[in-house]
């Protein structure tokens, strides 16, 4: 009698479990697939170079600025590499940061300082504080890396008029300010369009969304607009890129320390 | 007119009870929407100037509501590789408190190395598996010598230690926010407490003190109102010897407080812990009404009255007086608008309209009530046992009227002249008992860390940019050492010592250079450098502006009084202006908000005191029909807060914003005494008979009453004495005395004055 009772019962838990963890492979493979894609359709762009200003706000509405240049190199077999100069405000004119990104090691990163002519690097596992008092972290900024995260497929939805896949992103660095980001990705191009990071305690901390994309070489759409707001404190952040070009004929050679130095 | 309505009532008390239950049933409804605010902003009007500042400043800088975790081990130390553990283990568990954006311990401290060209920048602690005893002194040393960490985060010795934690509330629903929130860090604790059973934890800062003025509030209302509750059902049972009338007392006051309750929640006014007495006072004021009526109804009664007619007679001889009476105390009560507090005009609204309540239900459904319940004469005691007593005293004041008048005007003085001793004081800490959990954390903490008062400065350099110029730099270095001179100062939290310690890392570790940077460009990309190397939460928005033209500066302040922190901003600001004319400070702070709270608050209420006075004196002219008696009734009115107040001069001398409010309340309350009085002493005057016999008539017809009454009011406000939240408890007891003082006086120097100055042998009608 009991066991007439339990076996239809084992056998639906039974098959519960097999579909729910068939569901959670079958959700991180997808993720990983997507994620592979998004990376993939932007590979081989080279290097390019942009100016951007940075508007902050505070939760009163007051505004400031920042202007940098950015150049960016794509390395094949490691994470990109990036220089950004800072214009404004001014007494960190000149100032240069350099970083080499990495998929699984630590990225490396250097300040070359004009006040004190010296190239210093930045000893720190610390990638999630304030980007030069922005609501952007150093981890939003850096390229993006398939082995940064593990992935998860979430569902479909509909985003800016076209449908998106949404993800679920878990950072491997335990150094990491989130708990994981959940990342809006549009079906047609694997375009990013919202991020949503939560914090260590699983709260919404900030979103991000990106606005303006635009076509380069055909093949490359870049945004023009990034704003992000943070939930917690009522600050915010806009990115605000003017002008892309690629192939500029940087090399290797323009991103290493030595280099640094004679940035203008 | 009187004649028709109470006619009226009587014919249908069924009609009356009806409308009453439906009135009531409509003024209830409001109750749902009442709701609990324990947070400390309720003190405050939305302009207050300095509730502005505050908001300013949170609005710049990130917010600075906290909750300090304080760490005490038995053994004294921090620094072993047990303490420095579990130290570490709170900070990582702290970051999951609820609307946490930041935690600062001593573990997580960003400490920063030089490394040949490399800036090094860690947790001071970062792996407790790797804690020997070198790693342990290195901490130790690091710790104990860094300016921003000693005497705020560890003390000297390095006994105690505290973690900071600061929060970020939506504000969306704050009360349930700030219990989610201290909820947690208790939990937290109380884990950590069954770990290591040899640590004691402590749980101070703004969340601390949010929840403890919510908690302490709403244990007001569990605690108090049963016990008040037990007490009048005591009393009635005591004064009026029959369940029935007794229940049809407990009916009115019930339905008073929950009407109450229900305008108040309909009006949007919110329970805190100043309202939330309001059903205790109602209870006192409201019992006394009842009193009045049923004893004369009993009167009447026992003197083969039948019921009707004992009702009628009650009415007649209890409708004016308990007009009169209520509306002075709804007058003393109004004058709470004038407060600068925003929960004291509410308990002021709150309270005149109870009241106003109470007199409406105790003159039209306590008689209807008693037209329907099986009254009966009550066993009263005869009455001439009680007058005996009452004629006795009566005896002795004219007996010795010539020593009375002088002995009593003179202690009148002499108590009077201890007013001075009072002075005005408001310490939000100071507001909880000794004996609550909330000010032994902050005790502890205030002995060990400072931790109980803070002060912020905002400097303004008046330029983006602006905090990186070394002259600025030097500004706010001159000025946080000024500060830290001063004895009132434990510990100052400056941007300048990261500006010293960063250019002391650029300059591979060389103590000659822990020193201000000497261009803007190298402070400011110093600084660039150093914001790159934090991680997330441990930023310096709380120190820095958005453009970074301004700095916060906090100063941790030793325990002191509300004049002396209003006297040392003042002196704080006046020397930053004097030596740097050139940029803007300005201060703001919780103890400060509460500083100036105070004593503005006591301004206002002093000003509208004499208002009081004025319109209560002109209903007493109005009543009594005579502007002699009315000017007569001043000193008695008057002289029991004089002596109240020099009373409590002698006893804590404290005034906090719970007594500022004492004198208007309880002259509403006592004139009730004196209206009695002179009223029985008119009347007799004015049947001829000379002021001796007057003053006999006035007590025996009277004195009882007041006798009762009294008691009453003086157990009842006495009740509030036992709440944990000192500016109930305060209000409690200095009520309860100048209502008792007001009772002396009215039996032992009113008489006495009467006897001397009103000689003429017989008075003309007025």
């Amino acid at each position: 009698m009991r066991n007439i009772l339990l076996t239809p019962l084992l056998i639906l838990g039974l098959t519960g479990a097999v579909w729910i963890t068939g569901f959670a492979v079958a959700d991180e493979t997808k993720g990983l697939a997507i994620a592979q894609e998004r990376k993939a359709r932007d590979a081989g762009w080279g290097d390019s170079e942009s100016r951007t200003t940075m508007v902050l706000r505070n939760a009163k509405g007051d505004e400031s600025q920042r202007e940098i240049r950015t150049a960016a190199l794509e390395v094949q077999g490691d994470g990109d590499k990036g220089l950004t100069i800072f214009d404004e405000p001014r007494d960190v004119r000149g100032t240069a940061f350099l970083n080499h990104s990495h998929p699984t090691a630590e990225d490396d990163q250097w300040l070359y300082l004009p006040a004190v002519k010296r190239v210093k690097r930045i000893a720190s596992r610390n990638k999630s504080g304030p980007f030069m008092g922005s609501e952007f972290a150093y981890e939003d900024l850096s390229s993006f890396e398939i082995e940064k995260y593990r992935f998860s497929y979430l569902r479909d939805e509909s985003c800016n008029d076209q449908l998106c896949f949404v993800l679920e992103q878990v950072p491997a660095d335990e150094f990491s300010g989130y708990s994981k980001t959940v990342v809006w990705v549009d079906q047609q191009h694997y375009r990013l369009h919202k991020a949503e990071y939560y914090d260590r305690k699983n709260t919404l901390l900030k979103t991000l969304t990106l606005h303006d994309y635009q076509l380069y070489l055909d093949k490359y759409w870049r945004p023009h607009k990034l704003s992000m707001v943070n939930h917690q404190t009522g600050k915010s952040t806009d990115l605000l890129i003017h002008q892309i070009s690629f192939n500029t004929g940087r090399t290797t050679a323009d991103f290493d320390t030595n280099a640094l130095q004679r940035v203008r | 007119m009187r004649q028709l309505w109470l006619g009226w009532v009587l014919k249908h008390p069924w009609w009356v009870l009806l409308g009453t239950l439906v009135l009531v049933l409509l003024m209830s409804s409001g109750m749902g929407k009442l709701y609990f605010r324990g947070d400390f902003r309720v003190f405050f009007t939305a302009d207050n100037p300095q509730l502005l500042m505050f908001e300013q400043m949170q609005d710049e800088f990130n917010k600075s509501d906290n909750i300090l975790i304080g760490i005490a081990p038995a053994d004294g130390q921090i620094f072993n590789t047990t303490n420095l553990t579990l130290v570490k283990q709170i900070t990582d568990a702290a970051w999951q408190t609820p609307y946490s954006i930041r935690v600062d311990s001593i573990s997580n401290f960003q400490h920063t190395q030089a490394d040949a060209d490399d800036l090094l920048v860690a947790d001071l602690l970062l792996d407790p598996a790797q804690l020997d005893e070198a790693k342990i002194a290195d901490i130790r040393r690091v710790a104990l010598a860094e300016p921003t960490l000693v005497k705020r985060l560890v003390t000297a010795d390095g006994a105690v230690t505290a973690i900071n934690i600061t929060v970020q509330l939506p504000e969306l629903d704050k009360n349930k926010e700030v219990f989610d929130t201290f909820g947690f860090a208790r939990q937290l604790t109380d884990e950590f407490s069954q770990r290591y059973p040899d640590v004691r934890f402590y749980l101070a800062g703004v969340i601390a003190m949010n929840h403890s003025f919510a908690y302490e509030a709403e244990h007001d209302a569990r605690t108090l109102i049963p016990v008040m509750f037990v007490v009048i059902v005591l009393m009635l049972a005591l004064l009026l010897r029959s369940v029935v009338v007794a229940m049809a007392t407990v009916i009115i006051i019930v339905v008073t407080i929950t009407s109450t309750l229900g305008l108040a929640g309909a009006a949007g006014i919110f329970l805190s812990t100043a309202t939330v007495n309001v059903p205790t006072i109602l209870m006192t004021l409201a019992v006394a009404d009842c009193v009045h009526v049923i004893a004369s109804v009993q009167f009447a009664l026992s003197r083969g009255h039948d019921k009707q007619s004992a009702i009628e007679y009650s009415m007649q001889r209890n409708l004016m007086p308990i007009f009169i009476t209520s509306a002075t105390t709804a007058i003393g009560f109004l004058t709470l608008n004038f407060s600068e507090v925003p929960i004291l005009a509410d308990l002021g609204n709150m309270t005149a309209v109870g009241v106003m309540l109470a007199c409406l239900l105790s003159v039209t459904t306590l008689p209807a009530l008693l037209a329907v319940l099986p009254v009966k004469p009550g066993k009263v005691k005869p009455q001439h046992q009680q007058d005996t007593v009452m004629d006795k005293l009566a005896s002795f004041v004219i007996l010795r009227q010539r020593l009375l008048l002088p002995a009593m005007a003179l202690l009148m003085i002499v108590f009077a002249g201890f007013i001075s001793l009072n002075k005005v004081n408001d310490e939000a800490v100071k507001y909880f008992a000794p004996a609550t959990d909330f000010r032994q954390a902050m005790d502890f903490l205030d002995q060990h860390l400072a931790a109980s008062m803070s002060m912020d400065f905002v400097l303004h350099s008046g330029q983006s940019s602006g905090v990186n110029q070394p002259e600025f730099i030097a500004a706010v270095e001159n000025f946080s050492q000024w500060l830290a001179e001063q004895p009132q100062v434990a510990h100052v939290n400056s941007i300048s010592e990261v500006f010293k310690r960063l250019n002391k890392n650029m300059h591979a570790d060389d103590p000659a250079f822990y020193r201000i940077p000497q261009t803007q460009d190298e402070a400011a990309q110093y600084l660039l450098m150093y914001e790159m190397s934090l991680p997330y939460g441990l930023d310096l928005n709380n120190q820095l502006n958005l453009d970074k033209s301004a700095t916060r500066l906090t100063a941790a302040l030793r325990n002191m009084g509300s004049k002396e922190i209003t006297g040392f901003e003042q002196k704080a600001l006046q020397y930053f202006a004097g030596q740097f004319p050139q940029y803007q400070a300005s201060a703001a702070s919780t103890a400060l908000m509460f500083a100036h709270i105070g004593e503005r608050n006591m301004a206002s209420m002093l000003q509208t005191l004499p208002l009081a006075l004025v319109l209560i004196s002109l209903l007493l002219v109005f009543s009594l029909r005579s502007w002699r008696m009315g000017l007569i009734s001043l000193l008695p009115n008057i002289a029991p807060a004089a002596i109240g107040f020099g009373i409590w001069g002698l006893y804590s001398g404290e005034i906090n914003l719970g007594l500022s409010v004492v004198a208007s309340i309880s002259l509403g309350i006592i004139v009730d005494d004196t209206v009695h009085f002179l009223a029985k002493y008119q009347h007799a005057r004015h049947e001829g008979r000379n002021a001796e016999a007057a003053v006999r008539y006035a007590f025996n017809s009277v004195g009882r009453a007041l006798w009762i009454t009294t008691a009453v009011l003086v157990i009842g406000f006495s009740v509030l004495m036992l709440s944990s939240f000192r500016l109930n408890s305060d209000m409690g007891l200095l009520t309860a005395i100048i209502i008792f003082t007001a009772l002396v006086i009215d039996f032992l120097f009113l008489p006495a004055f009467l006897l001397k100055f009103d000689t003429k042998e017989s008075q003309h009608h007025a």
